[in-house]
């Protein structure tokens, strides 16, 4: 009985967000900044409370539970409801997204403090916190939905706030629309995975006449292979989309235009994880096809290796660690379509943890850097105000004195990242690679070639920002961040230096609790052989950065010690293997021609055309039947009488 | 009459006697404080309503048979106190700043919602009638409620012509009805028809009138010129309440007399209801497209809506969609109310006195001077569209995919395309608030506000939760068949 009060609570974590971000866009204006910032962390700190208690009655009543809410579409067969599934996979998702989503929110509330400043735009403090519950609410519709359309009320919720946040600066960025530009960029890729989901749900309603997760799971049971190999193939793509993988990665690092809490909350540790969420609740169709399962650890693995390699030739602090993202994402990906459903959830969760950390630790680093340059800046002339580059690695180095905190913050984040153990980041890496060891051994290679450049990009940006000597003038007069910001950074460092206990090699506890929803999964054995060898892998990464970035220091700004070393190999992972250029020659360009010729030629010819000139037409019969309207009453009663008659006369003639 | 009788119509009861006392207390209140008898009004009205709720949806009748309270009653009712209670919000400021708070408003506008509940209640011809003339009297004198100003009068006396006009035309089947089968009541009428009793050329004549009285009320073309004047004439916040009462009404008579009475006569009456379907429609978007005046654009959308709305009748007596059918237009009348009565929430947030601030040109520059204001208008002219996730786009979906269910998929079709063809006008009003500059002013008053924020709130809450409306709708019409 009191269980099935605390399941009745689940809509409750979305109508809470939902409630915070009316009182911000209605109220905001008078509410002030402290008041804005304590709505928004309150209605996501609420949530998170309700995500608590609803794993509290998970772990009495591990089943799932449908919680309806309302009814929604009515039509024919075509029964949607408003319900939200209760299982541990989606309590999973909630509590790391309001969790971690909490602390983001916090350390926003500092940040945007800053931010709005520095942009010289205070009015967007409001705005920013609605986007960001708006997200809130979006993600936990996405997680928690009972059916396919209501997921997809929420995946496209998340992009649409995705987009809104990378151009929350839209005037600003190169030439003025460069955000623009980029949250435009995101839109319009994520478009196209949105669309092979979108033809997957079509498919599944087609097919199967329901849109609920157990009626289709139970029907796809008896359905011929090849439809469900097609149906998860599409989903694949919006899974692509969504979490950033091959071939359609390439919005997120442009991403990054958001403000940083943007990209620590949605584009590393909850929205890019939606298109892993994903391929896990729809595992029973996955698992009656291994070629669709392969196709998934492939794209998984490569997207991780491909990724990693960029990452090292990058400059940016935040586009480092953005592609280290989509190299995580890889890792992920793979680890679902091997079936290891539980290890793809576990690095899941603890790479939210230290991803969003090294996001956020990131985000200070720049804040000290812009408040360095305002320093520095007081004595010259204000033209060259803006000349420096506060994400430019390049620009830094030294920062461990000056930011002791966000320097031992980021530490812990890029050895968890890294897989150094005991950190979280290796036990559930560890996992992937045991299960691909075990399952796929040519993948295990991809992904252990990918684990080592991941340990050797980290250290190189540790040795870069933190160490050596000061490049710039704002890196000399940098400083540390206020608490509001520091306070989530520990939090989360704590978490993801001890994030793996969730899943210890031989407890298993997440695998156990995972049981209810992923009936499928086996367990994933602790080989440790594999262990020693991703460790050992890790150590030489982070061994080689300091051999090349920590030991010789970089003697000037502008060089990187590699670039002597590879040569065009290092050119080649600096322009991101000019995939961004080939999809411009390839795909853009003849798709603008196109665009073109339709535009000019049939549209502004053609249809327009005869729009107008059926507009005009129907203008000057409007303005015909208009003068039957002329105001005397003896004609409109005559009017009413013939229709009288003609009625009459129909009635009796026909 | 007995105590029973009493109690099946408590509501239309009490909420009588409720504006009778109205008239009186009023007297009492000083004339700069007409705002306790708004407040006391509405009082009525949410009585009314919470009687009405508290009973329930099983059929009941009264008075030998000559009224019958039932979900389809209930739910139409419902729709007439909360367009009841919006437009008394409406009013308030409306009346104080058009010089015209006088306390007969609130009155008037409880006897002309006590009409049109009993218009729901009637099961009896004679009670049509009287239900008829019961809510359009009050109305003929709300819409002269600006004494002194000839439009205003002109309107009063238009609308008061050619409505005893059409009164006379509805008497006139009535008698022809009771000639050709020698009863009243609908139920004794069917089966007067059943047992080939009836004459049947009479009855053909006789119903032919009812419909065309019932369409004058609702106002379908080719029955619909008196509207766009009486509707710029009235004061705004009475010509909002009868958009939709006085419409919803003619269409609730309409549906129980036929459903109940001829559903024998359907092979004659189809055809007919089709062309009045697609011609009011097309009219109505027509005509619409070359209107100026904010207040005559209304008119005009609030013509072509009765042609979707009236989509719904053309299968009345296809006893497989019937349910679905009724269903599919309570469910639109309902994001009709809202739509409307938000949309003239803005109008008379940016009227000015003595007619001013009606013409499209002074909604330029409403999108950057109000933008709740102008967000708001733009919802509802989507709404009017159809275009989703507004209510407007279910209520359409559901009345075409009935009308194409039914076999008539060239109606629909025809509905679609005339949807289509409104987006011109109605987009015309959101360009002009937001892409033309100008000095565009508005009224800022809490009462209006709290319209426009319930209203926009049933357009996109309903507009979210479509299935729960059309559930509710779906069980109101299970005991009517």
């Amino acid at each position: 009985m009191e269980n099935n009060l605390l399941f009745s609570l689940a809509p409750w974590a979305v109508l809470l967000p939902v409630f915070g971000l009316l009182l911000n866009l209605v109220f905001g204006k008078r509410l002030g900044e402290k008041g804005i910032g304590l709505i928004a962390s309150l209605a996501t700190g609420l949530a998170f409370l309700v995500s608590v208690l609803l794993a509290i009655a998970l772990s009495r009543h591990p089943e799932a539970t449908v919680v309806p809410l309302a009814d929604w579409i009515t039509v024919g067969q075509l029964n949607l409801a408003w319900a939200f599934r209760v299982d541990t996979l989606s309590v999973t998702m909630m509590l790391a997204v309001t969790g971690v989503g909490t602390l983001i929110h916090v350390y926003a509330t500092g940040y945007m403090h800053k931010d709005v400043r520095h942009q010289g735009d205070p009015g967007s403090y409001r705005r920013f916190f609605v986007y960001f519950n708006l997200f809130i609410v979006a993600m936990l519709l996405l997680v928690s939905a009972n059916n396919y359309l209501m997921l997809f009320v929420g995946w496209e919720g998340v992009g649409l706030c995705s987009y809104l946040l990378i151009g929350f600066w839209f005037n600003k960025g190169a030439e003025g629309i460069g955000n623009a530009r980029a949250a435009k960029k995101a839109f319009v890729v994520n478009r196209i995975g949105d669309f092979g989901l979108l033809i997957a749900i079509f498919l599944l309603f087609w097919n199967f006449g329901t849109l609920e997760f157990d009626g289709i799971f139970a029907a796809a049971a008896k359905a011929a292979p090849a439809l469900v190999l097609v149906i998860t193939l599409f989903m694949l793509l919006g899974v692509t989309g969504k979490s950033a993988q091959l071939p359609l990665y390439v919005w997120l690092p442009d991403a990054m235009a958001g403000p940083t809490p943007v990209s620590a909350l949605i584009h590393a540790a909850t929205m890019v994880t939606a298109g892993v969420y994903l391929i896990a609740r729809s595992s029973p169709l996955y698992i009656q096809v291994p070629a669709a399962q392969m196709t998934v650890a492939w794209v998984g693995a490569l997207t991780a290796l491909f990724a990693a390699t960029i990452a090292v030739g990058q400059y940016d602090i935040k586009k480092v660690l953005a592609y280290s993202t989509i190299s995580q994402l890889g890792f992920m990906v793979a680890a679902v379509g091997m079936g290891a459903y539980v290890a793809g959830m576990f690095h899941l969760v603890t790479h939210a943890f230290f991803k969003a950390l090294l996001f956020l630790a990131a985000g200070s680093v720049i804040m000290g850097m812009e408040h360095g340059e305002e320093q520095s800046a007081h004595g010259r002339a204000p033209g060259d105000a803006h000349s420096l580059d506060p994400q430019d690695m390049r620009n830094m180095g030294g920062l461990q004195g000056r930011m002791r905190t966000t320097f031992w913050v980021y530490l812990a984040g890029a050895l968890a990242l890294s897989g150094i153990a005991p950190l979280s980041g290796f036990f559930s890496k560890d996992e992937i690679l045991a299960a691909a060891f075990r399952n796929m051994p040519v993948l295990f290679i991809l992904l252990l070639a990918a684990a080592f450049l991941t340990a050797f990009y980290m250290g190189r940006q540790i040795f870069m920002v933190f160490f050596g000597k000061a490049r710039s003038a704002a890196a000399e007069q940098a400083h540390e961040s206020p608490p509001v910001i520091t306070v989530p950074l520990i939090i989360l460092a704590v978490l993801s230096v001890v994030g793996g206990a969730l899943n210890l090699p031989g407890v298993h506890s997440l695998g156990h609790w995972l049981e209810g929803s992923l009936a499928h999964t086996p367990t994933v054995e602790f080989i440790a052989g594999v262990a020693l060898l991703s460790l050992a892998v890790a150590l030489a990464g982070l061994f080689l950065a300091w051999m090349v970035y920590g030991q010789r220091r970089m003697p000037f700004k502008d060089t990187d010690p590699l670039a002597r070393s590879l040569g065009g190999l290092f050119t080649a992972v600096y322009n991101k293997w000019w995939v961004d250029e080939l999809y411009q020659a390839v795909i853009l360009r003849p798709y603008q021609q196109l665009s073109d010729l339709l535009a000019r030629t049939v549209d502004m010819g053609w249809i327009d055309g005869t729009v107008n000139g059926l507009g005009s037409a129907a203008r000057s019969f409007a303005g015909q039947l208009r003068r039957l309207e002329n105001g005397y009453v003896r004609s409109y009663a005559l009017t009413i009488f013939l229709g009288v008659v003609a009625i009459m006369a129909y009635l009796f003639f026909r | 009459m007995n105590l029973t009788d009493l109690v099946t119509i408590l509501p239309l009861a009490v909420l009588a006697v409720w504006a009778t006392l109205l008239l009186l207390v009023d007297l009492w209140i000083p004339k700069d404080r007409k705002g306790i008898t708004a407040v006391l009004a509405a009082l009525g009205l949410a009585l009314a309503m919470g009687l009405s709720l508290t009973r329930g949806q099983q059929p009941q009748q009264a008075f030998g048979g000559m009224v019958i309270v039932d979900g389809f009653a209930i739910f139409l009712d419902m729709i007439f106190l909360v367009s009841g209670l919006l437009s008394i919000a409406l009013a308030h400021d409306y009346l104080k700043r058009m010089n015209l708070a006088r306390g007969e408003y609130y009155a008037l506008l409880l006897y002309a919602i006590s009409g049109m509940i009993l218009m729901t209640y009637a099961y009896d011809l004679i009670i049509v009638f009287l239900a008829l003339e019961l809510l359009s009297i009050p109305l003929y004198i709300l819409s002269g409620f600006i004494r002194l100003n000839s439009r205003s009068e002109e309107a009063a006396l238009k609308y008061f012509l050619l409505g005893a006009f059409s009164s006379g035309l509805v008497l006139y089947g009535v008698a022809l009805i009771f000639g050709a089968t020698a009863r009243t009541d609908l139920p004794g009428i069917l089966a007067a028809v059943q047992q080939a009793s009836a004459n049947p050329a009479m009855l053909l004549v006789g119903g032919a009138l009812l419909l065309v009285g019932f369409s004058f009320k609702s106002a379908i073309v080719p029955f619909h010129e008196w509207v766009p004047d009486v509707y710029q004439g009235a004061p705004s916040s009475v010509t909002a309440f009868m958009s939709v009462g006085a419409k919803a009404a003619g269409f609730a008579a309409l549906m129980r007399v036929f459903v109940t009475a001829f559903p024998t006569l359907s092979a004659d009456f189809t055809p007919v209801l089709w062309g009045l379907s697609a011609l009011t429609m097309i009219v109505g978007n027509v005509i619409a497209l070359a209107q100026t005046n904010l207040k005559r654009l209304l008119a005009y959308s609030s013509i072509a809506q009765a042609g979707y709305l009236m989509m719904a009748f053309v299968p009345y007596a296809q006893g497989m969609v019937l349910s679905d059918t009724i269903a599919a237009m309570l469910f639109f009348l309902v994001g009709y109310m809202f739509t409307t009565l938000g949309a003239w929430a803005v109008v008379i947030a940016v009227e000015k006195a003595e007619g001013k601030g009606l013409e499209m040109t002074d909604y330029a520059g409403l999108g950057r001077r109000h933008p709740w204001l102008a967000a708001a208008m733009t919802l509802f002219m989507l709404s009017f569209i159809g275009v989703p996730p507004t209510l407007g786009f279910w209520g359409k979906f559901y009345l075409f995919r009935t009308a194409v269910e039914g076999g008539f998929t060239t109606l629909a079709l025809l509905g679609l395309l005339a949807s289509i063809f409104s987006a011109f006008y109605y987009f015309r009003v959101v360009v002009m608030m937001f892409m033309q500059t100008g000095k565009a002013e508005a009224r800022r008053d809490p009462w209006l506000a709290l319209t426009l924020g319930i209203t926009s709130l049933g357009v996109i809450g309903f507009g979210l939760l479509p299935g729960s409306l059309l559930n509710l709708a779906l069980q109101a019409v299970l005991k009517l068949l």
